[in-house]
Formats: structure tokens, sequence, C-alpha cells
């Protein structure tokens, strides 16, 4: 029998239009904290940075910005379509339908990667209103936010599988990746950290994803974009292989 | 007659080492309605859920129609619909939306013809725009139904279908389900009441701590397990039962005013002639009598008794 189009349809059309019952909510947000950021960070802060390796530090905060609203919107959205038809019950209907697991993920992963894309979008142009942007490699910057969406919504995927409770649904978007995040060069570069630091600071995962994405604005990072690209690929590996092994077992899925 | 679910060896231990069921057989004919019954936790539900995709088993085969359940899920799955037994459902989704979200999630292309005759048929379609959470418990109940019915498919499961359901309901489930009949749809239900089965079932199963105990045609098995009893009302109230009856194992209920005999229907001799002679005879009079079949009831109670007492 061939693929489940219509399944995959349905559920992303439904967790689409879960997102469009909190419309208003989910896009004043981005705009509201980028605002926030720029007028903190672009105004108070950045009138004495003037810049960062040959950029303004309000267009240098650009990609990090967009790379920490995009990382934890991805995990919470995502974690919480999964979760929420465990928590309802309503699981069993998706676990009883003729849905490949592929597929399953292609749904659940491809709603909340294009409201996290959509979110990302928003954060770019909000940011225009405040600083003048330019990006050096537009394609590469798109594909590299499509791929960030979809990696880290596939990350919260796996949380939201993995979560039994509200709690342990928050905990790793807040107590994990926001602080990498924000430790990972998204509002400064490696280079104003003391050396010690900086060589700690290169553990942190995040660090190659922001800095992958900066280059795609500025044609610069504090890693070669190679780095950057390899680690992107080895977290979405990484991702996808502990998906397939949560199927394969049915891991806090299937008894 | 072919069998459009074939079950074979099924076995379920959950990891805690609950064994939920053993070594369970059973085929399911096209077009019939199957009764399982069994106390709670005797594996009804695990059963299902094996079915249905929700359960992997331990050991077993099942094939849905010559399909196998884990190898070719996609043509077994579509043809199976099934309401589980607790009301799960998206709160905030109004009903006409969930019905038609399971439809297209079993991969059928849209049909609002379909759908619009089914929220007809179960009375919900004046609900259709109504979110889920506003519903009533009976109402709801009918969503899962439509849910289940929404991709039209060869075999329903229902587990425990009318659990806390009002007698409106339950009567609109039962001629639902004869309707689904006429239409060759298998029915699989679960369920308690003893009288739905009796209402509606052509075969049942009784499953007990996870093995299926007896499978039988309904009739065939009142019949076969079906024992009368004979209730005489005596004029005079005894204090012992005679020896000269001695025979009939008798049993004095009513304060001595009820001679009580048991017999197999079934059997040439059923001994109630004699036994009335006899009474005559010795000069026992009684002033009514009354006879009574044992019902599914019973013997299911009987069966599931036995099986307990042999585990103890």
């Amino acid at each position: 029998m061939t693929a489940n189009w219509r399944g995959v349809r349905a559920i992303y059309a439904f967790e689409l239009a879960r997102f469009g019952r909190t419309v208003w909510t989910s896009l004043a947000l981005p705009v509201i904290t980028t605002a926030l950021y720029f007028v903190v960070f672009g105004s108070a802060i950045g009138g004495r940075m003037s810049e960062v390796g040959g950029v303004p530090y309000g267009a240098f905060i650009v990609p990090g910005l967009m790379m920490l609203t995009m990382f934890t919107e991805s995990i919470s959205n995502a974690s919480f379509g999964i979760y929420m038809p465990k928590w309802t019950g309503t699981i069993y209907e998706m676990l009883s339908a003729p849905l490949s697991p592929l597929e399953t993920v292609i749904a659940y992963v491809g709603a909340a990667a294009t409201k996290s894309v959509i979110i990302g979008a928003i954060i770019f142009a909000t940011a225009h209103l405040f600083v003048d942007v330019q990006v050096a490699h537009p394609l590469l910057m798109v594909g590299f936010m499509l791929l960030m969406a979809v990696t880290f919504c596939l990350f919260g995927f796996i949380i939201g599988i993995w979560a039994q409770s509200f709690e342990q649904l928050q905990v790793i978007p807040m107590l994990v990746i926001y602080p990498l995040t924000f430790l990972g060069g998204a509002f400064y570069s490696l280079d104003m950290l003391p050396a010690a630091w900086r060589t700690v600071t290169l553990f942190n995962p995040v660090v190659y994803l922001i800095s992958g994405f900066r280059w795609t604005f500025f044609g610069k990072g504090d890693v070669g974009i190679e780095v950057s690209m390899a680690a992107v690929a080895l977290f979405f590996a990484l991702c996808l292989g502990v998906i397939f092994w949560v199927f394969r077992t049915g891991y806090r899925l299937k008894n | 007659m072919t069998a459009v679910l074939q079950i074979s060896g099924l076995g379920k231990t959950y990891k805690s080492g609950h064994v939920a069921l053993s070594d369970v057989d059973l085929s399911i004919n096209k077009g019939e309605i199957f009764a399982l019954l069994g106390p709670n936790g005797a594996g009804k539900t695990t059963l299902i859920s094996i079915v249905c995709g929700i359960v992997t088993a331990s050991a077993g085969t099942v094939t849905v129609a010559g399909h196998d359940h884990a190898r070719d899920y996609r043509a077994a799955r579509t043809m199976i619909g099934l309401v589980p037994q607790e009301l799960h459902t998206d709160a905030f989704e109004t009903v006409l939306a969930t019905v038609s979200f399971s439809r297209g999630l079993f991969g059928k292309p849209r049909d609002p013809g379909f759908i619009e005759q089914l929220l007809r048929d179960l009375s919900l379609w004046d609900k259709r725009n109504a979110k889920i959470m506003e519903l009533s418990g009976g109402m709801k109940r009918r969503v899962m139904i439509a849910k289940a019915l929404s991709h039209e498919p060869d075999i329903l499961f229902l587990d425990e279908p009318t659990a806390g359901v009002d007698v409106e309901l339950r009567r609109d489930m039962w001629q639902m389900v004869h309707g689904l009949r006429e239409r060759g749809v298998t029915i699989i239900l679960t369920t308690h009441y003893i009288e739905e089965a009796e209402e509606m079932a052509d075969r049942v199963g009784v499953i007990s701590k996870g093995r299926l105990i007896l499978v039988e045609e309904k009739h065939a098995l009142i019949k076969k397990l079906g024992r009368k009893t004979l209730t005489l009302n005596l004029a005079e109230p005894l204090v012992t039962v005679p020896g000269e009856l001695a025979d009939w194992k008798l049993a004095l209920t009513g304060d001595g005013h009820e001679l009580v005999y048991e017999f197999d229907s079934q059997a040439e001799a059923t001994g109630v002639p004699s036994l009335l002679r006899r009474m005559s005879d010795i000069g026992i009079a009684f002033k009514d009598l009354h006879t009574k079949q044992s019902s599914l009831e019973d013997i299911f109670v009987g069966l599931v008794h036995e099986t307990k007492g042999e585990a103890a």
C-alpha cells in the first residue's frame, strides 16, 4: 500500500489549526520580545558597543535573537504537539491509524517547524524596524533556518514523547536550551570572551549552530561554516536516530 | 463462513511481569457480532489494543482479512475502527472537525455527504459546530463512535460501549450495531453487561485471567450449559426433604415453603413427571410451580468462578 498522505495532511492541518487558535499571542509574542531585546541590547547597551567584527551591534544580534526564539518555540511546539495526545489519551487514534512512524513525524514536526519558520520570519521583519540588516547569503540563510527549525522540532518531538508530566515538558527548553543558547553567543562574539572561557564555550553545541546562522548573514562567524554545517547535520542525524529507536521500541508510546 | 479476523497464540506479558493474555486463539467470522465477556482486568482491552496496534503483542499473530497486522499494518488498520472505553477527545475541537480529522487520518478522501449522514445517524448533526468539551458524556460517546466509523471500517471494535450510558443511548447503540451488521460490518464488543451480549451477540467468548476459556454460539451456549430449575410452592411447609424424594437432590428453601429441583432440560428424562408423581403418592401438595432457564449471566458467573477456583 502507498503512503498515507491524507493522514499526514490531517495531522498537519490539525496542528496548524491548534496554532491558529492562539494566533494573536503566537504572533505578538515574538514581535514584543524582539522589540524588547532591541530596546535593551540594541539601544541601551548597543549604543556603547558600536561594532562587533565590523558589524553594527544592532544587526549583529539579529541572527542570535532569531535562533534563540526559534529554538525555544520549536521545542515547545513540537513537544506539546505530541505530548497532548498522550496526555488526553487521543494518541490511541494515531497508534491505530494506518500511518507509518515517518509519516507521523513528518506531520507533527512539519507543522511545528512551519510555525517556527513563520515566527523566525516575523522576528526578521520586526528587526528591520530597528536596524538595517543585510543578508550576505539569502538562500543559505533560508536553508539554515529551515534545517534548524526541523532539527529542533525533532528534538522537541523526542522531549514530548519522553515527558510524563508538564514539568518535564518545560524542563529541557527552560533549563538546558535557553541557557545554552544565551551562552552560545546569541548576543556576543566569542572573541569578546577571555581565552579560557572561549575554550569552555566551544563545548556548547549551540555555539556552532548560531555561528553558522550568523555566517549566512555576515559571511563570518565564530567558527567556520563547514564546522557549523557538520554540527547541524550531526544534531539532525542524532535526533532522527533517536526517533527511529523510539518507534522501533514503542518507547513511552506503546506498552 | 470466512474469517475476517484470525488471532493465533496471542500473548502479552507487561514489563512488570503481569501476564495480561496468554495463548489466545480466536477466529471472527465476517459479518458477525461477537461479544467478549469477562470481569475487570481479564484482558479484554489488552486483546483489542493489540489487534488495533496500540499495544505490542509478546507472542502470536493477528491477521485481518489475510493481512498480517504487524507487517501489513496499513491494509489491516484501514479496515478497523475502534471505540475505546475511555472518552479520549480533543476538548477544543468541534464535532465536525474531529470526525473529519479521523477520516483523513485513516487515509480516506474527504466526503462531506458521508460525514453528514453519519452525524445525523448518531443524532450529532445539530451539535456539529459545538466544541467537544461542551458536550455531555453520552454525546461524547457518540462522537467517539462517529470517529471510529468515519473511515467506513469493515470491523468495528466497541470496548465497553454502554458503560455509564443512559437507556436511550444504549437503545440507540444496539440499533446502530444491528444496522451496521446489516451492511456487512463485523462487530466485536466487550461488555460487563450480560444482557447486552444476550441481546446483541451471535457468538460469545468468555475471557478470564488472560485466557479465552470459551467461545460458543450464544444459543448453543445457553442450551448446552443452561440448566433449568423447577420451584414448587408447597401448601404446607416441610422441616426436611422427605427421604422418599432423596433421588432428586432437592433443596428446601423459603422457610420450608419451597422445594427446588435443578435439572438438565436437554436430558431425555428430566425427572420432573416422576418427581410430581412421587410427591402426590406421599401426599405433599403444592400451590404453584414455576421453571426458570438459566441466563447467560448465570453461565458466565459459573464459568469465571470455576477458573478462579482453579487458579487459587
